[in-house]
């Protein structure tokens, strides 16, 4: 990798190495002086404690990222971690024979066994079979058949009993034939028999007892219920449940000791009184009682001895149960979490004694956190022998806690391993009146700092000057100030997560600066199901408004359907705090930012929303005459991916409503393209970015030729692909499958360029950026992937080439064009071979756009290449002219070449990697490059080189050092000729 | 070092001076020696002086028709190095070209300094200045050229276009696949 490891005396050649183009490494020494990397989770599901034995205490926990992960229950460290694939969710993990960690993944299809120490895999098996049902792991303590301890999957519809040495599947036994919806599996302690229990049916409760060595069907039982079950159930003890009727208002309980069924029913409002309405069990595994949420409460209800049900204590309905933890042989305990204004209460009682409490402990939580949506209960023996209890706790923002004696041990933000959105913020301006001492410090430090350097440079440095200087390049605050540089290269990343929570990170070192759980994404009576769109930037101040803080406008949906009523949230990016929100209020389908900004630097926006109508944002008079004036020239246009339509649209007049609102805007319909269903599906589209600058409108030619580029934002870059090879790469044969590329104007509805790619299949990743649009799909008939890169030239503006005209200025290269005037384009267009499956692809942009472009692709095994554009470049020949060459034209070869030292992560891994970011700074040559998956990698860019700035190891010390060195020189020789002169004369 | 020099210059006390071509008697300090008389001398010369005075000025005539012609060699220098510095930039041809274009144009600048020795009444320069002029302006050209063949002229398209920024477009269009 990009660890250049070279002797010190190699040094000075290996910079001039690096000064060839094609390479972007950096020496080990320079790892994580511009770059950081963050490791995260994802909000956690399952957990187990596994501190039974002396040595490190470990938690294995799996989370919605599809992570497994072994956490230090010390510090919230990460031993180890493994991302499984975007479809591989966790449904179960357990650990098994005290050292593997077996998980239970793609609805019961894999099951997989990881040493608990190192996380490395010890076996897979993929269990076929495709009918959905629960999957259910058990792992039997102390059942063994001759040596092996097994272990029982019960996973589309066939209970599987594996041995836990190897993963051999020992026997299997198939249920969903038998029509049984299995709930839970039951090995009586000591017993040769497992039992299968479920619902055949809604109305028929059934038990399998199978014979634990050959899976042999035993005996079965199927008894009716007249009131039908609706689902839910809870198995109190290994021979009691207690399920739901259909109505869900009464309570049945179910036995079936020795294989016979009996029901017990009670109404709930028998039990509970003053409780009416619908009752469903949580899903907490508790054992001897069974939590009813009822309306706004959850009553904990215990069943008697005598068959009876009890209430133990009835709270608010926000309250969090754990499973129940045994401590002893014959006590079980629960953890309650309950939230008292700020901060939570925590409780730890006795099933078998509910009045008092083990713990209650009341421990100030941030308020950024939300609530608690998980606890996961574990205990210890404290040295006078009595248990105490530790709990992790998973909150409303993703994060995960570990209170242990009422103080919270350590936390780790694991909201950041879901990424929705990414927008930038610039920093304060940095204020005057910078006190004197702080300057000679910085100076002093600044000195020593530099002589250290020099060491360096000078190979003088001991190993421990080596480390000072590492030390020093990595916490040089210079780069985590919280104002504004010069270069431009310190700015807040403001992410969105998918828990509704805003973070700000610095770009210097990573750390979190502000984050704020943002009220309108929150869960509340208004809004059900929020989840998060967009982020966008509302306000950024310069020139007349510069005293007002930048601001950033989040937007939110309150449920799943498209049509559901929208919410937004304007928040302050120095500060995080919410300065405006609205909602519930229409939907939104499209957010379009508008080109235009008011007087307070606040950028216009339409939301168009099911119905296609826009709403105006911000709502203020001087936007709306804004907008109106630039009423004819504004257009939006909608894709319909599942029915093949591309339409454009232009704002009319006001809407009807019943209540009129001047904000809102009908729109018309101007052109739409129907794609013909029977051959093409839309599978992806791609535009330029709105904030792209672009330096030059010409391209120049070596034979001092000039091309037009055709640079438009309202360029539309569609991919069909035949609706047979919508599925898998390999699915269809060639002959079946074709990919279909457009250019499409999103004004007129013009196609620009059409091309298919026959034998091709998607997933097609594009990246759109002046006039060249680069995609990668796979080519079926060469087996292999294929990069494409179509540029667009405008012919119209071709004819310019008169000097004496151009000299004077009298041309029309850079007066306003429309899209009316029908402007003539031309395209080039190459394909090359390459090696990798895509995840992502990017491209570097930078402040004038001047400086060559990289290509950012997110690789499948989750790093980050960065790829000359120049690759990727159609005027490729086999055998480039001199003047070709001297223009910067690579010969054509049939494939991208992928250089190690070009991966921009080096040695890291951004696993998960779902996006990847690029904002320019200041510096033209510097672009920042943020990518984000389940971890967050960051890192400074110059894709070539910084042309324009001394790189920052430069020893300015040694530049001065010489710069002294000669002025006395020169003083020096001066006095010497002086004196030689002198007795010249006296000669 | 000037200054050296010119210290040694004026350390010196006295000097004898034995060449006097100054026909003026009045200008001398000491008379003429006894039977000598200059006057005579210079008429029994003043033939062999016209004589000699004409072969001058024909000779200067002839020399100044040689500093004349003297930058058609140079210029056929120019041209075999020139080829030799072939037509990509780079620091050799570039110094090349801007010699080419320097030399010409500091020997315009002195067109009278290098004519100055071979001034007379007699010998007409005009003809020679303008050929040396002529000549050094074809060298000049030739540089000019050599600039152009290197692509250092703006006299393409594109060097006038080059950092044109995009036209404004009229209309602006947003939007795409709904968000989900």
């Amino acid at each position: 990798m990009a660890m250049a490891i070279r002797a010190r005396v190699l040094l000075l050649f290996a910079v001039f190495f690096s000064f060839s183009y094609l390479t972007f490494s950096l020496y080990q020494d320079q790892v994580s002086l511009m770059d950081w990397h963050q490791q995260y989770i994802g909000k956690v599901k399952h957990a187990v404690f596994h501190t039974q034995k002396a040595g490190r205490k470990r938690v294995v926990v799996s989370t919605e990222e599809n992570v497994i992960a072994s956490l230090d229950l010390r510090h919230g460290e990460i031993f180890w971690r493994h991302v499984l694939g975007a479809n591989d969710t966790i449904d179960e993990i357990d650990i098994a024979i005290g050292k593997y960690v077996i998980t239970l993944s793609s609805g019961g299809n894999i099951l997989r066994a990881w040493n608990l120490p190192d996380g490395q895999m010890v076996w897979e098996s993929i269990l076929p079979g495709s009918t959905a049902s629960r999957s259910i792991l058990s792992i039997p303590t102390n059942l063994r058949v001759g040596k092996d301890d097994l272990i029982f999957v019960y996973g589309s519809g066939n209970l599987y009993a594996f041995s836990s040495i190897d993963g051999e599947v020992l026997w299997k036994k198939d249920l969903a034939s038998e029509g049984i919806d299995v709930q839970q599996l039951i090995h009586p302690h000591g017993s040769n028999t497992v039992y299968a229990l479920g619902f055949i049916g809604s109305l028929h409760f059934g038990t399998f007892e199978i014979n634990v060595k050959n899976g042999e069907l035993l005996k079965h039982d199927k008894v009716a219920f007249s009131g039908g079950f609706c689902g839910d159930i809870s198995f109190l003890k290994s021979d009691i449940a207690v399920a739901l009727d259909s109505t869900r208002s009464v309570l049945v309980t179910i036995q079936f000791k020795e294989g016979e069924i009996s029901f017990q029913q009670a109404h709930i409002s028998d039990i509970v009184p003053d409780s009416s309405g619908v009752a469903a069990i949580l899903p907490s595994k508790l054992t001897e009682m069974v939590a009813v949420k009822v309306k706004k409460s959850i009553i904990f209800i215990k069943l008697t001895n005598e068959g009876k049900f009890v209430v133990m204590e009835k709270v608010d309905h926000t309250a969090i149960v754990s499973a129940s933890l045994s401590i002893s042989e014959s006590e079980q305990s629960v953890a309650l979490i309950q939230r008292r204004d700020s901060k939570i209460q925590l409780t730890v009682k006795l099933v078998s004694d509910w009045s008092s409490n083990l713990i209650k402990e009341t421990i100030e939580m941030d308020c950024q956190r939300g609530l608690a949506h998980k606890i996961f209960l574990n205990n210890y023996i404290r040295t006078d022998r009595s248990s105490g209890f530790r709990a992790l706790i998973v909150m409303e923002d993703h994060s995960l806690i570990l209170v242990q004696q009422g103080k919270i041990v350590w936390s780790r933000e694991d909201g950041l391993a879901s990424i929705t959105d990414v927008t930038t913020s610039e920093l304060p301006v940095e204020k005057d009146g910078v006190s004197v001492a702080k300057v000679e410090h910085s100076l002093f430090e600044w000195l020593k700092g530099h002589v250290l350097k020099l060491k360096g440079t000078l190979m003088l440095a001991t190993p421990d000057d080596v480390a000072a200087i590492q030390r020093l390049r990595l916490q040089s605050s210079e780069k985590n100030k919280m104002t504004r540089d010069h270069n431009g290269f310190r700015k807040l990343i403001i992410v969105l997560t998918r828990a509704g929570k805003l973070f700000a990170l610095h770009t210097g070192d990573g750390r979190i600066v502000w984050s704020v759980l943002l009220n309108s994404l929150r869960k509340s009576e208004t809004c059900e199901a929020p989840n998060v769109l967009k982020l966008q930037q509302w306000q950024v101040p310069h020139h007349h408004a510069m005293d007002e803080n930048p601001s950033i406008f989040v937007l939110g949906r309150c449920g799943p359907s498209i049509d559901a009523p929208g919410v937004y949230s304007i928040v302050d990016a120095y500060t995080g705090k919410e300065l405006n929100s609205l909602g519930p209020f229409h939907s939104i389908s499209q957010v379009i930012p508008l080109p235009y900004t008011d007087t307070k630097e606040q950028r216009l926006h339409l939301l168009i929303d099911a119905e296609w109508r826009a709403h105006l944002y911000p709502r203020s008079s001087e936007a709306l005459a804004i907008f109106q004036r630039e009423l004819g020239n504004t257009y939006w246009y909608s894709v319909e991916a599942d029915n093949g339509i591309l339409r454009g649209h232009a704002a009319k007049e006001n809407c009807v409503l019943q209540v009129p609102d001047e904000y809102c805007f009908d729109t018309r319909d101007l052109w739409s393209i129907v794609f013909p269903s029977e051959s093409e599906k839309i599978i992806g589209t791609a535009t330029r970015k709105l904030n792209e600058v672009v330096h030059t409108q010409a391209k120049l030619l070596a034979d001092q030729d000039v091309m037009y580029k055709y640079i438009s934002k309202n360029l539309l870059f569609v991919v069909t692909v035949a609706p047979k090879a919508a599925g898998d790469i390999g699915s269809v044969t060639p002959d079946e499958s074709w990919l279909v590329v457009y250019l499409v104007d999103t004004i007129t509805g013009r196609i620009l360029h059409r091309m298919t790619h026959y034998g091709s299949q998607g997933p097609v990743h594009v990246v759109f950026s002046e006039n060249w649009v680069v995609y990668h799909y796979f080519n079926l008939r060469a087996h292999r992937y294929e990069m494409s890169v179509i540029e667009i030239y405008d012919q119209s503006r071709a004819d310019n080439k008169d000097v004496l005209k151009l000299i004077l200025g009298k041309h029309n290269l850079t007066s306003p064009i429309s899209s009316y005037s029908r402007p003539e384009a031309v395209t080039k267009q190459q394909s090359y071979f390459f090696t990798h499956s895509v995840k992502t692809i990017a491209t570097t942009s930078t402040a004038k756009g001047i400086t060559s472009k990289q290509l950012l692709i997110g690789t499948v095994g989750d790093q980050v290449l960065a790829l000359d554009k120049r690759f990727l470049d159609p005027r490729r020949t086999l055998n480039p002219t001199q003047a070709e060459k001297e223009e910067g034209i690579i010969p054509l070869t049939d494939s991208l070449p992928v250089i190690p030292q070009s991966y921009i992560t080096h040695a890291l891994k951004v696993e998960g990697l779902r996006g990847i970011v690029t904002v320019p700074a200041k510096l033209e040559s510097t672009t920042l490059v943020f990518a984000h998956g389940v971890d967050l990698f960051f890192i400074r860019l110059a894709p070539s080189k910084t042309y324009d700035s001394l790189t920052e190891d430069f020893s300015y010390a040694l530049l001065l050092l010489t710069i002294v060195a000669l002025v006395v020189a020169i003083f020096v020789t001066w006095i010497l000729s002086e004196r030689k002169e002198l007795q010249e004369k006296w000669r | 070092m000037e200054k050296g020099k010119a210290i040694m210059g004026s350390g010196r006390r006295w000097g004898v001076e034995f060449t006097d071509n100054s026909a003026a008697p009045s200008s001398r300090d000491i008379p003429d020696p006894p039977g000598f008389t200059r006057s005579s001398h210079d008429q029994d010369d003043s033939t062999a002086n016209k004589q000699k005075k004409d072969s001058e000025a024909n000779w200067k005539l002839k020399k100044a028709w040689e500093v004349a012609q003297a930058p058609f060699k140079n210029f056929l220098m120019m041209g075999f190095m020139m080829w030799m510095a072939g037509s990509t930039v780079h620091l050799f041809s570039i110094g090349i070209t801007f010699s080419a274009l320097w030399q010409p144009i500091s020997a315009l600048q002195g067109v009278s300094k290098v004519f100055e020795p071979y001034k007379d009444n007699k010998v007409e320069l005009l003809g020679p200045k303008l050929v040396y002029i002529a000549l050094n302006l074809v060298a000049l050209g030739l540089g000019v050229w050599k600039l152009n063949t290197l692509g250092l002229l703006p006299t393409h398209a594109s060097d006038w276009v080059s950092s044109l920024p995009p036209a404004q477009e009229v209309e602006y269009s947003g939007g795409g696949i709904p968000l989900f």
